[in-house]
């Protein structure tokens, strides 16, 4: 039996975001999500709130996101110890995706960093938020400020509809397009808005102060098209989308070649470049870019035959039977009307057009390994 | 013709020696949109709480069990085809499979809608 001090205390009552009352009003169904009470769909389901937003606008209560600034003329060489990303480079009012690694070369947390000019304002997981701000402070705490703000709440708005959505409600120019972003009053709450998000639409996220947020929200919802969408859908649009899920597609043994993230490590922190590695784990992320034939294994997508669904935890053989991997996201696609799936499968297995199998209920199903994203991205250029 | 249910959530409805079996709105519910319908074979014997079809929503994999023993002697096509008529019509049109029952005395020890109203709560 382990020692019951080493067991961390369920948490006895979930935190709630700042729309929680208007999630219920909106008669959403809440679940626990990363210590968090949020709401997993509205009563027009999963299945519509994807399709809302691939053709519409959907509004997403993000606020679970742990958001941190850090201040001081130091930040961005101090950040750059902890990420394998150009942030010394990243122009003021730019934004960039970013993963903080570890000495094994793998994936601690994924993120979102904006050089909001005066500091850099970053994004992390809520699962991951206590992790990373320990680390932050930990390791470039003496280098650098470090505020947490929890003082402010996170929206997303996502589709081809959310610019003509939000455009009536700004009142300074809305960012022109994707990973730029600016201080945006809106509906007279002063916010930052970056024109990026998870579904692989054109939109924003919208950082806004959390006293502000359900009044910017009924704001929202109150124009042309616009509807809310619950996690559900924000893990079906993902998944379309062939962005990562950090805890089930990315973990702490995962590097950024196994998942395919090697284009979000620029030139300048590569071997040969100016700033060559000065992260966790360079020795191995360096050595696989140089050297794609080392990488063990790789983030593919796969389509089965047939429609029923395959899930996370499945296991993919070669057609002899050989195990060569495992999914680590799969579902129904709405906008692609079938099954889709993200899983590790080994090197040799990664090209597309490959034939592989799925154990589905104990039975060999026919997958092939096919390009990701499923459905192409929209952003705004 | 009567009609039960178990606290699994199907719904049964026994006619003559055949009974048609389907899920509650209650299950419908819990499970949210239907995209997967798998039906079981027509002729297979199951036994009481067998596993009998499988069905996927957006959120998970469930299983259709057979209330009671008896012989698969149809299925429903429309359900297959679109999975969404379980969500919109349960206990009509979204029905799964109708069986030849062994002992149609095992359909009516089930419990009634009351029984079953006070139940899924």
């Amino acid at each position: 039996m382990p020692d019951p001090a080493s067991i961390p205390p369920a948490p006895d009552r979930l935190a709630r975001t700042p729309l929680h009352a208007l999630h219920i009003d909106l008669g959403a169904r809440m679940v626990p999500f990363a210590g968090y009470e949020l709401p997993v769909q509205y009563p027009s389901g999963v299945l519509k709130e994807h399709l809302h937003t691939r053709t519409q606008a959907g509004l997403f209560d993000v606020s679970h996101m742990g958001q941190v600034e850090l201040h001081g003329p130091d930040a961005a060489a101090a950040l750059e110890t902890l990420v394998p990303v150009d942030v010394l480079g990243l122009p003021a009012g730019r934004q960039r995706y970013a993963f903080f690694t570890n000495e094994a070369g793998g994936i601690e947390d994924d993120l979102m960093i904006f050089n909001a000019g005066s500091h850099l304002h970053l994004v992390v997981n809520a699962a991951c938020k206590v992790a990373d701000i320990a680390l932050l402070g930990r390791e470039i705490g003496g280098r650098c400020e470090i505020r947490v703000r929890e003082d402010l709440a996170l929206l997303a708005l996502q589709g081809p509809g959310a610019e003509a959505a939000l455009a009536p409600l700004a009142e300074d120019p809305l960012p022109a397009s994707f990973m730029h972003g600016a201080r945006v009053r809106l509906a007279g709450s002063d916010c930052l808005v970056t024109r990026s998000g998870y579904t692989g639409e054109d939109g924003f996220e919208i950082s806004v102060p959390a006293v502000d947020a359900e009044r910017l929200a009924r704001a929202l919802l109150a124009q042309p098209g616009v509807a809310p969408i619950g996690l559900g859908a924000r893990d079906s649009l993902r998944l379309e989308a062939g962005l990562c899920l950090y805890g089930h597609d990315l973990d702490p043994t995962t590097t950024p070649a196994q998942a395919a993230l090697t284009w979000a490590i620029q030139k300048v922190r590569r071997t040969g470049g100016a700033r060559p590695g000065g992260f966790p784990g360079a020795a191995r992320i360096l050595a696989e870019l140089d050297d794609p034939a080392s990488v063990a294994r790789r983030r593919v997508g796969l389509r089965p035959e047939g429609r029923a669904p395959i899930r996370e935890g499945v296991e993919i053989t070669d057609q002899d039977g050989r195990p060569v991997g495992r999914v680590t996201s799969g579902g129904f696609a709405p906008s692609v009307n079938g099954p889709i799936m993200m899983a590790y499968v080994e090197h040799a297995y990664a090209s597309p057009g490959t034939s592989l199998a799925a154990l589905l209920r104990g039975t060999p199903t026919p997958v092939r390994v096919v390009a990701l994203p499923f459905v192409p991205h929209s952003y705004r250029r | 013709m009567i009609t039960r249910y178990t606290e699994d959530h199907e719904w049964i409805r026994l006619e003559g020696d055949v009974a048609t079996v389907g899920i509650t709105h209650f299950a419908q519910d819990k499970l949210g949109d239907l995209v997967y319908v798998e039906q079981p074979r027509v002729g297979r014997k199951l036994a009481a709480r067998e596993d009998a079809a499988v069905i996927e929503s957006v959120k998970a994999a469930a299983e259709v069990k057979s209330p009671v023993a008896g012989e698969v002697v149809e299925t429903n096509p429309a359900v297959v085809d679109d999975p969404s008529l379980v969500n919109s019509d349960p206990e009509g049109a979204g029905w799964f499979f109708k069986l030849r029952v062994d002992n149609p005395a095992d359909v009516a020890a089930l419990m009634d809608e009351a029984a079953y109203k006070a139940s899924a709560v």
